[in-house]
């Protein structure tokens, strides 16, 4: 089947029950996904799903034919995923950086849906598990992208 | 030792093409966002660790030189002016990487940006701590036990840099001076890269320690100050690397069914045929007391692993195993625990405990309870096995002690260690998970297909056989009782835990002396509290135990610390005052507490009503666990019957630090992990089976449940100590201590989700 990734047609030699970040990980190699609960708990697999923040670990790749799938290996070329590991690096967010794969993700796309959240839809939304703490660190980079809008 | 091979990078294509593609060989602990190519830059300075390190040493018999294949641990200073580090040290969020580049760069005086940070393999030379005998990553004790060697290291390669400067220019080193990156000669105006300057300084001498000047801190320009971490951009782009995103050429995966209970083995598989002809699968396999499949890919070979129809064999309860009864409980255990009547063996004594209590004016007695806790590290354990042509088998596991891993598998295979090449990517979370666990790690897995395979294998735990077999923050029930004197102030503690240490339940027998972690936080605390007797009644568990971030303290200063408060009401006293009286005479430690206070804006313990128009109130605690002191205040309100932290004011004290914004995201860190387990975590057992197999069922803290953090560093000046645990301990007691002014109902057991409160 084929699979638009990254704005690029990707032949997969998968079949259609393959979970996406399996996908990714295994037959192309791309591992800035990362697995860890596989039961669409933790967040570690978020991805975009035509923009939209979607659980990789339990999304069939079957599902996905048309739609246009975006990875963290692709944010530095996205205008706000750019601008979401700007923040990142700058409030120091990762500790050790196994979650924050899906937690800049999770960033982009309610960014990408609201340019300047609020700290409730802040709230709302950043719903990945960080077994490190950052969730101050996650916040604060946030609401410094939410303001920067706003100014 | 550098050029293993590895792929570099994601693989294109299909599997197949991957499978087939020719490897490039660079280092797999290399990071992908970081240059270089393998091995070491041509005309690159190296420094090993055997260079004399301190004035022990140097005064001591000369230690043998390592022979140059034995000195992996090195900085390299190469042409185009980077530098990259091998640390003995593991990165698992906690920092130490850059630490180390800090450290190293400020006596070297180059920029710790510039620093490429990895992690060193297993070898004699990488044990730095404690005069070179061991090394972990553990006991938050890595800059700590290693900050003399370090700063040691950078100045010896500066010293050698300048030597080399002065004969190239023809000056006297005592004319030259450094800058971040190079030599200077101020008087001709002249300078040189340390870049351009390493081939030279290769010819140098090691300067011996003697000759080596250590920089004023005064003059310090990057140690105190909040330099930023070296992984961030890598962390927040998906390049950094795990031990689970391991992979090289040939490579097949694999995944496990663990037998249900520990001490089972797998009989027949009921429908193996059927299992191999499932889409993917390479092979069916039997391990020790688990089933395997492999397949090229993980997802392939976990669905036919979850299939497997295994006839469970139960051989009984046996010495060489820790056995799960097919009954065992978790509740009923709790309850078997605290129907205990002995007074153990004691670990702590002073004064005359006894007549303290025949005296007293009032005793208090309170019962506490804790819970197994999960590591619950978001990255599942994962380990790739190779052999080689060689004879040698390569390793890509998570650890916190390569030469503790390397000594067990070489008694497990029979290979000689240096055969047994250790690789240590970054770790993704680790809290103590990743030490050497009899039955909690995957690589007797992965050595065990990757020889019934013939090809490279790496197992994945998923995270089911992961809470299946972590090994677990023991439980305790812990019988206190205090008495009081006639004005109410505390003169006698007497203490039994009911429970197995840690370091007991990892060597499944009880050891000569008692097991230190299995107390710490309710011995050695500092409040003068006159007459004490303080024991541990030894319970065997069935369960596998392990060290958790703060170990003993994180469970035992809940129960000293929320018992203080118990005997501060019964006394009469205020909790704060009562610990400043019991702290008389220690500047340190009252400091310390005052500034925990000041920064929560005045004790005000409450209950009062918020300006939301919620009523909260105040808890205080402090702990003196892993060598610094700290002291927490939390503020909590009920909201549907559960309880909400709102902030944490905590001061540390480590004596002296390294970076304070590593220091303020490890509070916040170990603040988070301590409310994590006060008000959610728990780890439960019924039929002899975890009832949490996910975090579906398992909690940890959610973003919505943690509390702001503010932070205060004190340096004292004294001893330095860790940063990664001691911030943990305190906050669970401080947020009981909170929930029972609030509530009027004291908190004994943790996690407080089991209990409905109201305010």
């Amino acid at each position: 089947m084929k699979l638009e990734i990254n704005g690029e047609m990707r032949e997969l030699d998968a079949e259609p029950e393959m979970p996406l970040l399996w996908a990714l990980r295994d037959v192309l190699g791309m591992t800035g996904t990362k697995y860890g609960c596989g039961i669409a708990q933790c967040g570690a697999c978020s991805v975009l799903v035509d923009g939209v923040v979607t659980r990789s670990c339990v999304t069939p790749v079957g599902s996905l034919e048309g739609s246009k799938v975006s990875t963290i290996e692709a944010m530095e070329q996205d205008a706000v995923g750019q601008k979401v590991v700007e923040a990142w690096v700058k409030h120091q967010v990762p500790q050790c950086g196994y979650c924050q794969s899906g937690q800049v993700m999770a960033a982009v796309s309610l960014l990408k849906e609201n340019a300047a959240p609020s700290e409730e839809d802040v709230r709302a939304s950043m719903q990945n598990l960080c077994r490190c703490g950052t969730y101050n660190a996650i916040h604060a980079a946030l609401s410094d992208l939410a303001g920067q809008e706003n100014a | 030792m550098m050029a293993r091979i590895f792929l570099d990078g994601p693989a294109n294509g299909s599997g197949d093409e991957r499978f087939a593609a020719p490897a490039k060989p660079v280092n797999l602990s290399r990071r992908r966002f970081l240059l270089g190519s393998a091995g070491v830059a041509t005309g690159a300075l190296v420094l090993g660790f055997g260079i004399p390190v301190g004035p022990a040493r140097a005064q001591g018999p000369a230690a043998p030189a390592p022979k140059a294949l034995d000195v992996p641990a090195f900085l390299e200073i190469r042409p185009d002016n980077t530098v990259r580090f091998l640390s003995p040290f593991m990165e698992g969020g906690q920092g130490a990487f850059t630490a180390m580049a800090q450290i190293v760069g400020e006596e070297l005086d180059m920029d710790p940006a510039v620093f490429e940070v990895e992690a060193a393999p297993a070898g004699k030379v990488f044990q730095v701590m404690f005069g070179g005998t061991m090394r972990i990553t553990g006991g938050s004790m890595s800059v700590r036990t290693s900050y003399d060697t370090m700063r040691r290291l950078g100045a010896s390669a500066r010293a050698m840099l300048v030597s080399a400067a002065a004969q190239r220019l023809g000056v006297g080193a005592d004319t030259l001076t450094t800058e971040p990156g190079k030599v200077i000669h101020a008087a001709s105006g002249r300078s040189l890269s340390y870049g351009e300057l390493a081939e030279g300084a290769l010819d140098m001498g090691v300067p011996e320690a003697g000759r080596i000047s250590l920089k004023d801190p005064k003059d310090f320009r990057w140690i105190g100050k909040p330099v930023a971490r070296i992984d961030m951009h890598a962390k927040s782009t998906g390049q950094a690397m795990y031990a689970i995103d391991s992979q090289v050429e040939n490579m097949l995966q694999a995944a496990v069914q663990h037998a249900p209970r520990l001490g089972l083995q797998p009989g027949a598989i009921r429908n193996e045929a059927a299992v191999k002809a499932m889409p993917g699968v390479h092979s069916v396999h039997t391990l020790d007391g688990a089933v395997a499949v492999v397949a090229p890919y993980w997802w392939h070979a976990r669905q036919a692993v979850d299939a497997l129809d295994v006839d469970w064999q139960d051989p009984g309860e046996s010495e060489d195993v820790r056995y799960m009864p097919a009954d065992f409980a978790t509740d009923a255990f709790t309850q078997h625990l605290s129907s205990q009547t002995g007074r153990g063996e004691e670990a702590e004594t002073a004064g005359d405990s006894a007549a303290a209590f025949a005296s007293a004016a009032k005793v208090v007695e309170g019962e506490f309870t804790s819970q197994y806790l999960h590591h619950a590290q978001l990255e599942p354990p994962s380990t790739l096995a190779r052999f080689n042509d060689d004879g040698s088998l390569d390793l890509w596991m998570p650890n916190q002690g390569p030469e503790i891993f390397q000594a067990a598998i070489a008694a497990k295979t029979g290979l000689a260690p240096e055969k047994i090449n250790i690789h240590s990517p970054l770790l993704g979370g680790f809290f103590g998970r990743h030490f050497q666990y009899t039955w909690g790690n995957p690589y007797p897995h992965a050595i065990a297909l990757a020889k019934a395979t013939g090809r490279p294998v790496k197992v994945i735990w998923s995270r089911e056989e992961e809470f299946l077999r972590d090994p677990m923050r023991p439980m305790a029930v812990v019988k206190f009782k205090g008495a009081l004197d006639a004005d109410g102030w505390p003169v006698g503690l007497d203490v039994v835990s009911v429970c197995e240490g840690p370091g007991e339940g990892i060597a499944n027998k009880r050891g000569e002396k008692l097991d230190e972690s299995a107390l710490e936080g309710i011995t050695a605390k500092s409040y003068a509290i006159p007459n004490r007797r303080i024991a541990q009644l030894f319970v065997k568990n069935p369960t596998t135990l392990a060290y958790w971030r703060s170990v003993g303290n994180s469970m035992n200063d809940f129960f000293y610390e929320s018992f203080l408060d118990e005997m501060a009401d019964a006394g009469g006293k205020d909790p704060y005052a009562l610990r400043l009286k019991l702290l008389e005479g220690n500047e340190r430690l009252t400091t310390l507490l005052n500034a925990a206070v000041e920064l929560s804006g005045g004790w005000k313990r409450g209950p009062f009503t918020a300006a939301d128009g919620t009523r909260r109130a105040r808890g205080i605690a402090m702990a003196s666990p892993f060598g610094s002191e700290a002291a927490a205040v939390a503020e909590v309100s009920i909201q549907d019957g559960q309880v909400v932290v709102h902030d944490v004011w905590e001061a540390i004290d480590p004596g002296s630090i390294v970076n304070p914004a590593i220091v303020e995201a490890q509070v916040n860190s170990a603040v988070a992990l301590g409310l994590s387990q006060v008000l959610v975590e728990g780890a439960e057992y019924e039929a002899g089976m975890p009832v949490a197999r996910n975090f579906d069922v398992y909690q940890i803290l959610r973003p919505e449940q943690m509390a702001k953090v503010h932070v205060k560093i004190v340096e004292s000046g004294a001893e330095m100590g860790g940063i990664g645990e001691p911030p943990l301990p305190a906050i669970p007691p401080a947020v009981a201590n909170a929930v029972s002014v609030l509530t009027g109902k004291r908190v004994r057991v943790m996690p407080l989700s089991k209990e409905s409160f109201e305010a």
